[in-house]
């Protein structure tokens, strides 16, 4: 079974970011960017279905600037098998790029596709929904355990109210959520093996995808600040407080 | 000029988290319908139909929505979709499952988690775990919306839309529920909550939370806790607020030995009280809450507790 996974070069998850003044967006000059952390979950749990002897190939496929390579190095030296990088400077929104995938896929065919949930940058929780709905494959989002069983998928979702596990048609997308593994690190040997590894270089064109921007960013700005609060010496004082003061018990 | 709100329930009764959408959809103008899509669900659509703004409900009665899984959700809105200029729904994780495989089906853009709506085509949405605001403007014909429910205010139950019902489409067969593990409690949910109280790293157990549990019955309030909890196996996943879990927005807020990741401020900040017990002085918690109180949690919850009982709670 063939998985490619893809997945985006975000800034580091330990970094406090900072919103530009003029509005435009966030500042992204000199900072540490990094694989997104759900991202990298997709990859391990490929990896794992490989070691397991499920899966035969693992392809990783960025859409991003020259440096999404590094990225996709980091999934190399997880095990993955070879890359793809589908250079562009645009910012792609999740709509365009499940288009760019959809291209991916119809030239790779895979038999399943894992992602990430979400990129910790936009927040969006949509490109692999997206994915699905295009090729008309079934979807399970936020997966915390998946299993294969014969020509289906049981997945067990993490839900509101709990944990829902239901069974997919294959080809099937799959999501990952924190719960699903935990990645690893990839040790040195691995490191200098993924260097040899193939990255396939591609642009958006190849895939005659319309991956143009609709959205408008109107402005990016601070979240409110809350006001700074008060210390109270004892859980008396403290209750004083709540109950007289702020009036919420 | 209109919107379609499809609803979140559980087959018995509507979400709080609808109803507090619906304001959002009252905002963007025009008319506002409800999809109700379930199995066994027309209690749920006689409650739709009380939603002030709401001037119709489309009650979908047939087994294979029962669990709302997104394929045949996706096929029938898509069904329906041509008169609606907006299709919206909360941002729990039905609706952030359904809603892009919609959007992708009409060929229109998603804007996630909207937390305001500026104008019929322009939102709010945190970005960056709510480390900064995105506004957001489109211009295409389409949009699928889902609504950061804790952002709004619940609109009136005074309305009585009328009730159509509609036929289910044809089922693609492509998913099948086996089966749920719900957590089981009495306490109320924990985005719709009045008072949550949520633990930690610090409370080094999962069996120390009945402590908290006491507190937050004297309360009524919910049980929440930190990513950190929740990955230490303290307490089940369905527990964690954050970025990655859930967004709550309470009256009161109690952090119990939480220390106040980034992501962990994310799911609360927007509380109205916010109150943090930590042994540390130092932990960034303090800098959002409005009552912090350096002590020893296992010497302060019990206390806590104690006081509590004094003001007959």
């Amino acid at each position: 079974m063939k998985i490619l996974v893809p997945v985006k070069r975000v800034v580091d998850y330990n970094v406090k970011i900072r919103v530009k003044a003029d509005q435009t967006g966030v500042d992204l000059a000199n900072v540490k960017m990094s694989m997104n952390p759900f991202c990298e979950i997709a990859v391990e749990e490929a990896v794992r279905l490989q070691e397991a002897g499920t899966a035969t190939e693992i392809i990783v496929v960025s859409v991003g600037p020259t440096q999404a390579q590094e990225t996709i190095r980091t999934a190399l030296a997880m095990g993955a098998d070879r890359g793809i990088l589908v250079q562009t400077d645009e910012q792609i929104e999740p709509l365009g790029l499940a288009k760019i995938l959809k291209g991916v896929i119809e030239e790779e065919k895979p038999d399943m596709v894992i992602l990430g949930k979400q990129a910790i940058d936009g927040d969006n929780n949509q490109t692999g929904q997206m994915l699905a709905a295009l090729l008309g494959w079934s979807q399970g989002t936020f997966a915390s355990e998946i299993a294969l069983d014969g020509d289906k998928l049981t997945v067990t979702r993490e839900i509101d109210g709990g944990l829902q596990t239901i069974k997919l048609a294959m080809p099937a997308i799959v999501t990952a959520d924190l719960r699903l593994n935990e990645p690893r690190y990839a040790s040195l040997p691995n490191i200098m093996k993924a260097k040899k590894k193939p990255i396939d270089e591609k642009t958006i064109a190849d895939y005659s995808a319309d991956a143009a921007p609709r959205l408008e960013i109107v402005k990016v700005t601070e979240p409110a600040a809350r006001e700074a609060g008060i210390k109270v010496e004892t859980v008396n004082e403290l209750v004083d407080k709540l109950k007289n003061v702020a009036g919420v018990i | 000029m209109s919107t379609l709100l499809i609803a979140e329930h559980n087959n018995q009764s509507l979400s709080e988290s609808t109803i507090k959408s619906a304001t959002a959809a009252v905002q963007m103008g025009g008319d506002v319908h409800v999809l109700v899509a379930g199995a066994g669900c027309a209690a749920v659509a006689d409650e739709a139909a009380k939603m002030a703004g709401v001037s119709k409900v489309l009650l979908a009665d047939d087994a294979q929505y029962e669990k709302q899984l997104a394929e045949p959700i996706a096929d029938l809105v898509v069904s329906l979709a041509g008169d609606y200029a907006t299709i919206a729904t909360p941002a729990s994780t039905n609706g952030k499952n359904f809603m892009p495989r919609i959007a992708a089906l009409l060929d229109c853009s998603q804007i996630s988690d909207i937390t305001a709506v500026i104008d019929a085509n322009t939102f709010e949405r945190p970005i960056y775990a709510g480390n900064a605001i995105q506004t957001v403007r489109t211009s295409e014909a389409k949009k699928a919306i889902t609504v950061r429910a804790t952002a709004f205010a619940a609109v009136e139950m005074s309305g009585s839309a009328a009730v159509e019902a509609i036929s289910a489409t044809a089922n693609s067969g492509l998913s099948e529920f086996i089966g749920e593990e719900l957590t089981k409690s009495d306490r109320p949910e924990l985005t719709s909550a009045k008072i949550v109280v949520s633990g930690g790293r610090g409370m080094q157990s999962g069996d120390n939370f009945p402590m908290l549990e006491k507190i937050a019955d004297k309360l009524g309030a919910a049980v929440g806790a930190s990513r950190a909890a929740v990955d230490a196996g303290f307490v089940p996943n369905d527990y964690q607020v954050g970025q990655t879990g859930k967004v709550v927005a309470p009256d009161l807020y109690i952090a119990v030995g939480i220390s106040g990741a980034i992501q962990h401020l994310a799911g609360m900040k927007d509380s109205k009280v916010i109150v943090a017990i930590n042994k540390d002085e130092e932990a960034p918690i303090f800098q959002v809450a409005d009552y912090g109180l350096v002590a020893d949690l296992f010497n302060a919850v019990p206390e806590l507790e104690e006081e509590l009982g004094k003001i007959g709670l």
